[in-house]
């Protein structure tokens, strides 16, 4: 059952490190995002938490189409990126691009709530004493809203690793290079006598899906026993 | 204690909403009384002098340091005002244990550790066996005591009491006052009590600004207790 092939450690392989990259890169512009969108008001604030709500909303494929035109060979920014070596259409770099867009508003709907959720009198308590804007923020914002921001981080690497339309719109679908785990499967089903494979990576993929629930809800139960009680 | 050696002086005005507070008082070394009912403004003039809250209109001054003066623009930040304050509800930070809260303050103002005059004040207050404890796991005394030991050793020029003791039971602020007292004779910071209850504040003050409606009715001596009604 479990002897995949080459192809199939490929796609599971690819999978991991799209998802992750994308999730650890999103990170710190999801917790500040976050935090303006929970602490500041300014103007096109609307604006701003519409934009990174909209992955949310709008068809993957639609997703998977403004990021080609924008990030493409000769889109705006693509063809800025691609004159200093960055270069994201049809690279595994684009495939964790469209993930980590798609996974964003996930990331920071999570880290936002528990930031609002933040009594925000202890912050008022750290400036007298003593600690600037950014020490408050390091020293007692942040690590409070940290089971926050385990779950959201998990939420997005879920998301991320399952991550399907924008990223076959976006960079196809090529072995080795953009064929995550879901489009691996998809491919599979296509084709006649490619049930067993598929069911194969079918399971991988709940099993990792599952590990990455339990290791959320463990790091989240021990941040959270840290504040309330000993 | 001596009452031309003013040391606190504070001339400032705020609306909030309907309610405006304008307060004109001096406050010499020692500890002094802001005493008056619920709702007279004592917790906006605390908020005012901590540098949690701008005034609208005025001038603070502590000893020959200008902290807010609207028509010089001068308006020190918290973080800088070195005005230990101990809030009600003590607001202790969760995450951390109880001997890193009383740190956090000498931390933040960048104060070289100093050993002996840490195990002083926990001696003063009585929380060496609380160290190694989070704030969850202690009681509302034990708290309070705590709160006042961190805002004390952060080394403030003044110490600010917002009603330290309104959240306590009897007994509770029976245990508390005397070491109030300790503190006032022996660590010789000038204080700032705020409290409605006419019995905290003769037991530890010899002077008194009395609030009603955001304004100073009288200031004087104890004497002020006995023709309040409260």
């Amino acid at each position: 059952m479990f002897n995949l092939t080459p192809e199939e450690w490929t796609a599971v392989e690819l999978s991991l490190r799209i998802a992750i990259v994308a999730t650890l890169v999103s990170l710190p512009f999801g917790i500040a995002i976050a935090w303006l969108l929970a602490r500041k008001d300014f103007w096109g604030k609307a604006l701003l938490d519409g934009v990174v709500h909209l992955p949310l909303v709008l068809p993957p494929v639609v997703t998977g189409y403004l990021l080609l035109i924008a990030f493409g060979r000769k889109g705006a920014l693509g063809s800025f990126l691609a004159d200093i070596g960055i270069v994201f259409s049809f690279r595994w770099t684009g495939a964790a691009l469209a993930c980590g867009v798609m996974a964003f508003p996930l990331l920071v709907r999570a880290i936002r709530l528990s930031f609002e959720s933040i009594d925000r009198r202890l912050e008022d308590a750290a400036s007298t004493l003593g600690a600037t804007g950014a020490w408050t923020f390091l020293t007692v914002t942040l690590p409070l809203a940290l089971p926050g921001v385990i779950a959201g981080t998990v939420l997005a690497f879920a998301k991320a690793l399952g991550e399907f339309g924008a990223t076959i719109t976006f960079v196809s679908n090529i072995p080795g290079e953009t064929q995550t785990l879901s489009a691996a499967i998809y491919t599979l089903t296509q084709v006649p006598g490619g049930d067993a494979a598929a069911g194969r990576l079918v399971i991988i993929a709940i099993v990792i899906a599952l590990a990455a629930l339990i290791a959320s809800e463990w790091f989240a139960r021990r941040a959270g026993m840290r504040y309330h009680g000993d | 204690m001596i009452p031309n050696n003013s040391m606190l002086s504070v001339d400032v005005e705020k609306r909030l909403g309907e309610f405006t507070i304008a307060v004109k008082f001096e406050a010499a070394g020692g500890a002094t009384a802001l005493f008056g009912p619920s709702g007279a403004g004592k917790s906006s003039l605390v908020g005012m002098i901590g540098g949690l809250l701008a005034p609208d209109r005025g001038r603070i001054a502590l000893d020959d340091t200008v902290l807010f003066d609207s028509a010089a623009r001068v308006n020190v930040p918290a973080h800088r005002r070195r005005i230990g304050t101990v809030f009600q509800e003590g607001r202790l930070f969760p995450h951390m244990t109880v001997a890193r809260n009383l740190d956090y303050g000498r931390w933040m103002s960048g104060l070289p550790a100093d050993p002996a005059g840490c195990e002083r004040i926990v001696e003063l207050l009585d929380i060496g066996a609380l160290l190694t404890r989070r704030p969850g796991r202690l009681s509302g005394g034990e708290r309070q005591r705590v709160a006042i030991g961190r805002a004390l050793l952060m080394k403030p020029r003044l110490l600010l009491l917002d009603e330290p003791l309104a959240s306590l039971d009897r007994a509770r602020k029976l245990e508390i006052l005397p070491y109030l007292a300790r503190l006032r004779d022996e660590a010789k910071v000038p204080m700032i009590y705020v409290s409605h209850q006419a019995g905290e504040i003769q037991r530890l003050c010899s002077q008194v600004v009395r609030i009603e409606d955001g304004r100073v009715a009288a200031s004087g001596g104890l004497e002020l207790l006995d023709e309040a009604q409260v």
